[in-house]
């Protein structure tokens, strides 16, 4: 802009004006009313000055907006970018909570300010979030092959030598054949691996250092293994029972209350563990404190297929008859109970957002649903069936079937014919786990335990004060102070988290049978009339009759008077209405004077 | 870190023409890979880095997060609820009435029922103690300069005093005495101008130089309790007076402005320093009133939670809450436009509260009661004293605004909601409570079983005031 203003402060001695080099932050708007000007007119001659001109106006334009930011100074100069920089619609979308509801009128006019001024905050704390978020560090992976190649080609070896040497190892296998298969779990940060061999072995790991934490094998099948909260604590489903370890293998806790365990889900903001038995009970533990919340008897027999959402922290289940059932602990039947597949469901996964729900079946089907609307939306047919399903943080989909892991990109998008990427493992897969904040998918197998690399899975950015993997000790306390203090009840647990901020536009009705509910007699109620006992035979039953009905007839009428006072002022407004009406039409027509 | 350059991706076609495999493609991959020193601290002295992402899908349950936060802030508000600060004794008698220095923030002086005091109030202790008059102190009032002050007592002087502490060897004296015809039972002093007024029998507008008032207004035979110049409009007054009336004065003028009468006499009266055309009083039916000066026929707000005469008010210097001092030994703060109070101070040893005064930093209260003890409290009970860190001021200002957002969830309401009251005042809230419920629906049934439209129904505001007389 700076040549290009010096360009047009001289007055152009020469007859033809050479053109200033366009700019990229003019270029869209300029190229949009050249073009337009081309087809109108056509006549190239006259459209230098006439370009000159809207320029002009449009620097003084925006130069009026910001006080003179974009106007000239004495070098001859101005602002190149006058203004604030504008934000990305689509950024700005992605903070907004809620809609705007309308002003309040104007004689309320201290509600009305607050309103406004509220909305402002909320306005700029939106903008600002939309700002960072364009100076976010790092950008998402991806994978893109030649132009007639399938990614789902692209072995692992290939990948691991085309990107540097970090991020190479994090594709490894653990060869662990005398206990397998595996079950895994990755920690909240991505930072800690699980692993639980059927045959009892258990060993917890920094999986980017290999560096071993414990390993132990606990003699007994093991079923399900799960981290706690943090990585210092993590839960394994036995034979029997629950027990919870260290990260040292110390034994901390065996609890008795939880047997057969087959499924496990941690709930982290509620500090909930969720377990599935065999005996067909959904059972919550709450970890802060060792109680049990609650235990629901599903009534739906053995329960191997689990999985949590993690925007409501709705429990899913998926039963043999092919149905999915949605589960709170405040309630003893499922909140929702969909038919899914026409086998039995063989595993359930939800998406981060809580909008997504992928189910796979004994009818070899995948489907995905929208458990908003709980609407199916997509029902891909796979040869082998998937027994493990996965979900990442950026929406990437791994199914297992037999030792291949297949990935699939945007599941719920346009109906997908190939997957993303595919891997087959050593042995028969028996869990696979998106390692979250990283472009990692591990596989826990009958031969061990393989870390994938998939470009895109992960997370890129991570937020410091809620998941850190980088963070030290002393960070790891200080959050897990805050998030102890900071546990929701289990009674806040339902299926729209955000209903808690929303007005309770309960009726009168409501707010009295509450009221009721509490006080445990109603204060309204009417006292049944008794009549008085008198004597001197005044209270014969005859005229005792003829007093009740006397009451009764008095408020028979406080009634009859009332819905007639009601009508006759329901009257009269539509009549006034009417009039106003008659008075806003207003001319008299010539036909006027044939209406009665 | 310069190795693991921004963008990672790499040509594999490139990369691979030195190795030897039989499948040549052109791929572009990029996997995550984090350099760990962007995201640990360099040395053991810098502060831990941390990155943060405001993504609300990386942040789920954002309301139950907050509603638990708010609902911990009020659960330590309770906690921390502790206003009492400290007691002032060393009164041989009953505190009768309290003034406040203009200028400066730690002196205080307080009159008693036999002589007066100067407080410090940083130190707790006193400073200065002169036997002002003989019997009670009735009234006392710093000038505007806060040079000196006056006293009146019931020994039907007025005194004025200088603030200074005498010289060694110099005899505690007055700087001028004025001898009236009749006890004086309030004093107040002009904001800008070297008058003041005093009232007893009468309302008296004296000039400092002069020994005889200047103007004298009375409008009907009464006495007077208390009389106030308005903060803004200098020149206009507000009394009570003892035939249940207040009367507005201008000073300018020969006769008082108007008056209004109510039902029970008030007690004394203050005006609203940031909205000078309202004013509160405290009233012998248990209740206080705040007037707008224009409109007397019927108050603003009445604002209840009393269970005795209330004795006192004074105004915080926002103008947005005021505090009462009551008979039945408790002390109220209440917003300004609110019917009921926000908040109850009392201990076990306080008696009957005579005097009340906000500070004029808006944080402390002083009050003077009869047991010869004067209690400083904190006027937000939960506040913590002294110099926050930012961090601290932040959080505070965080917690206030998620307990304002939540304010309305039952379980919230009803923790910040609950005060312990001694019994007596719990049993006789719960007893006025029954009567007045009575006396409801007595009127009901009147209502119900007269003429329709005899029994016009009174608000609670319009009941408490029988006339107003210009």
């Amino acid at each position: 802009m700076a040549a290009s203003s010096e360009t047009m402060l001289k007055k152009p001695h020469v007859g033809k004006k050479r053109k200033p080099p366009t700019r990229y932050w003019e270029r869209t708007e300029e190229d949009g009313k050249n073009d337009g000007k081309k087809q109108k007119e056509g006549d190239n001659n006259e459209q230098t000055p006439q370009q000159n001109n809207t320029r002009t106006k449009k620097g003084g334009k925006r130069g009026g907006k910001r006080g003179g930011a974009g106007k000239k100074v004495i070098s001859g100069k101005s602002d190149p970018f006058p203004g604030s920089a504008p934000v990305p619609e689509e950024k700005l979308k992605k903070f907004r909570r809620g809609v705007k509801g309308e002003l309040p009128p104007r004689p309320q006019y201290k509600l009305r300010d607050v309103v406004i001024r509220s909305e402002a905050a909320s306005d700029l704390a939106q903008k600002q979030n939309a700002r960072y978020d364009l100076m976010l560090p790092e950008d998402a992976g991806f994978l893109e092959g030649d132009e007639d190649e399938d990614t789902c080609t692209i072995s692992q070896d290939d990948i691991v030598d085309a990107v540097d040497i970090t991020a190479g190892a994090k594709y490894f296998n653990l060869t662990l054949s005398q206990f397998g298969p595996y079950r895994l779990d990755y920690s909240k940060t991505g930072r800690h691996l699980l692993l639980g061999g059927r045959r009892g072995h258990v060993t917890c790991l920094d999986w980017q250092s290999k560096q071993l934490m414990c390993e132990m094998n606990v003699m007994e099948t093991v079923n399900d293994v799960k981290w706690l909260h943090s990585e210092a604590l993590f839960a394994v489903a036995q034979k029997k029972w629950l027990y919870i370890y260290d990260n040292k293998g110390i034994e901390l806790h065996c609890i008795r209350k939880f047997n057969d365990v087959l499924r496990m889900q941690f709930l982290p903001y509620h500090f909930l563990l969720a377990t599935a038995s065999a005996t067909g009970f959904l059972q919550y533990l709450d970890v802060s404190v060792g109680k049990e919340v609650v235990a629901i008897c599903t009534k739906a027999g053995r329960l191997d297929v689990m999985a949590h959402n993690p925007h409501n922290a709705i429990i899913h289940l998926g039963h043999s008859n092919g149905t999915v059932t949605l589960w709170t602990p405040n309630q003893r039947e499922p909140l929702v109970k969909m038919l899914c597949h026409q086998g039995g469901v063989r595993s359930v996964a939800v998406d981060k957002t809580g909008t997504y729900m992928v189910t796979s079946g004994m009818d070899k089907k995948l489907k995905v649903y929208d458990i908003r609307a709980y609407r199916p939306l997509q029902s891909y047919f796979l040869p082998a069936g998937a027994s493990c399903l996965s979900l990442s943080q950026r929406g990437l989909l791994s199914a297992a079937t037999g030792d291949i892991v297949q990935v699939y990109r945007d599941v719920w998008g346009i109906p997908v014919t190939k997957p993303y990427m595919a891997h087959r493992a050593k042995g028969s897969v028996w869990g696979v786990h998106f390692c979250p904040f990283e472009d990692v998918l591990g596989v826990g197998h009958g031969e061990g335990f393989t870390s994938m690399v998939v470009p895109g899975a992960g997370e890129p950015n991570f937020d410091g004060l809620d998941a850190n993997p980088y963070r030290s000790a002393k960070q790891r306390q200080e959050w897990e102070v805050k998030a102890l203090l900071e546990k929701i009840q289990p009674e806040l647990i339902g299926l729209d988290p955000s209903q808690l901020s929303q007005v309770d536009h309960s009726t009168w009705e409501q707010r009295h049978e509450d009221r009721v509910q509490v006080l445990g007699f109603d204060p309204l109620a009417k006292e049944k009339f008794t009549p008085r006992l008198k004597t001197k035979g005044r209270s014969s039953s005859g005229k005792v009759e003829k007093r009740k009905k006397q009451v009764a007839h008095e408020d028979q009428r406080d009634v009859i008077r009332q819905t007639v006072e009601d009508r006759m002022k329901i009257d009269k407004e539509r009549k006034e209405k009417e009039k106003k009406k008659a008075a806003a039409a207003g001319q008299k027509s010539a036909l006027d004077r044939f209406r009665k | 870190r310069g190795m693991l350059s921004d963008s990672r991706v790499f040509d594999a076609y490139e990369n691979r023409k030195s190795k030897s495999f039989i499948h040549i493609h052109a791929m572009k991959v990029k996997v995550l890979s984090r350099n760990p020193d962007d995201y640990v601290r360099e040395t053991k002295l810098d502060i831990q880095r941390v990155p943060r992402n405001y993504d609300p899908s990386l942040h789920p349950f954002e309301v139950p997060r907050e509603y638990t936060r708010a609902l911990n802030a009020t659960k330590l508000e309770r906690v921390f609820a502790k206003p009492f600060l400290a007691s002032l004794d060393g009164h041989r008698d009953g505190v009768n009435c309290m003034a406040k220095h203009p200028k400066s923030l730690s002196t205080m002086l307080s009159g008693s029922c036999d002589g007066e005091v100067v407080w410090n109030l940083t130190k707790r202790e006193c400073v200065r103690t002169l036997q002002a008059h003989e019997g009670f102190v009735r009234g006392m009032v710093v000038r505007f300069c806060g040079t000196s002050f006056f006293t009146v007592g019931d020994d039907k002087t007025i005194k004025q005093w200088k603030m200074e502490t005498p010289g060694y060897g110099e005899e505690e004296e007055p700087l001028n005495t004025i001898l009236g015809k009749s006890v004086f039972t309030s004093i107040d002093h002009h904001q800008k101008e070297g008058v003041f007024v005093t009232c007893g029998q009468q309302v008296d507008i004296w000039d400092e130089q002069r020994s005889s008032p200047i103007r004298s207004f009375s409008w009907g035979v009464d006495s007077f309790s208390c009389v106030r110049f308005n903060p803004v409009e200098t020149e206009l007054l507000a009394s009570c007076a003892s035939d249940r009336s207040i009367v507005l004065y201008d000073m300018r003028e020969a006769t008082p402005l108007k008056k209004v009468i109510m039902n029970m006499r008030s007690n004394t009266l203050c005006w609203n320093p940031m909205e000078a055309y309202n004013f509160t009083c405290s009233n012998e039916d248990y209740n206080l009133y705040t007037y707008d000066m224009r409109y007397l026929d019927r108050p603003f707000t009445v604002h209840m939670d009393h269970v005795s005469a209330v004795l006192d008010v004074d105004y915080s210097p926002t103008g947005k809450e005021f505090v009462s001092a009551s008979f039945d030994k408790t002390i109220r703060i209440f917003p300004k436009d609110s019917g009921h109070s926000r908040d109850v101070y009392h201990t076990k040893r306080m008696q009957h509260v005579i005097s009340i005064k906000w500070s004029s930093d808006n944080k402390y209260i002083l009050s003077a009661s009869d047991e010869m003890n004067i209690r400083l409290w904190k006027a937000n009970a939960a506040e913590k004293l002294g110099l926050l860190a930012p961090r601290e001021k932040a959080a505070v200002n965080y917690s206030q605004k998620l307990k304002e957002k939540f304010q309305h969830h039952p379980q919230i309401c009803r923790i910040s909601r609950h005060r312990h009251l001694p019994k007596s005042i719990y049993s006789q809230t719960k007893e006025l409570r029954v009567m007045k419920e009575a006396r409801r629906r007595k009127e009901r049934n009147v209502r119900k079983h007269s003429k329709p439209g005899s029994m016009p129904v009174v608000t609670e505001k319009e009941k408490h005031v029988v006339t107003v007389v210009k």
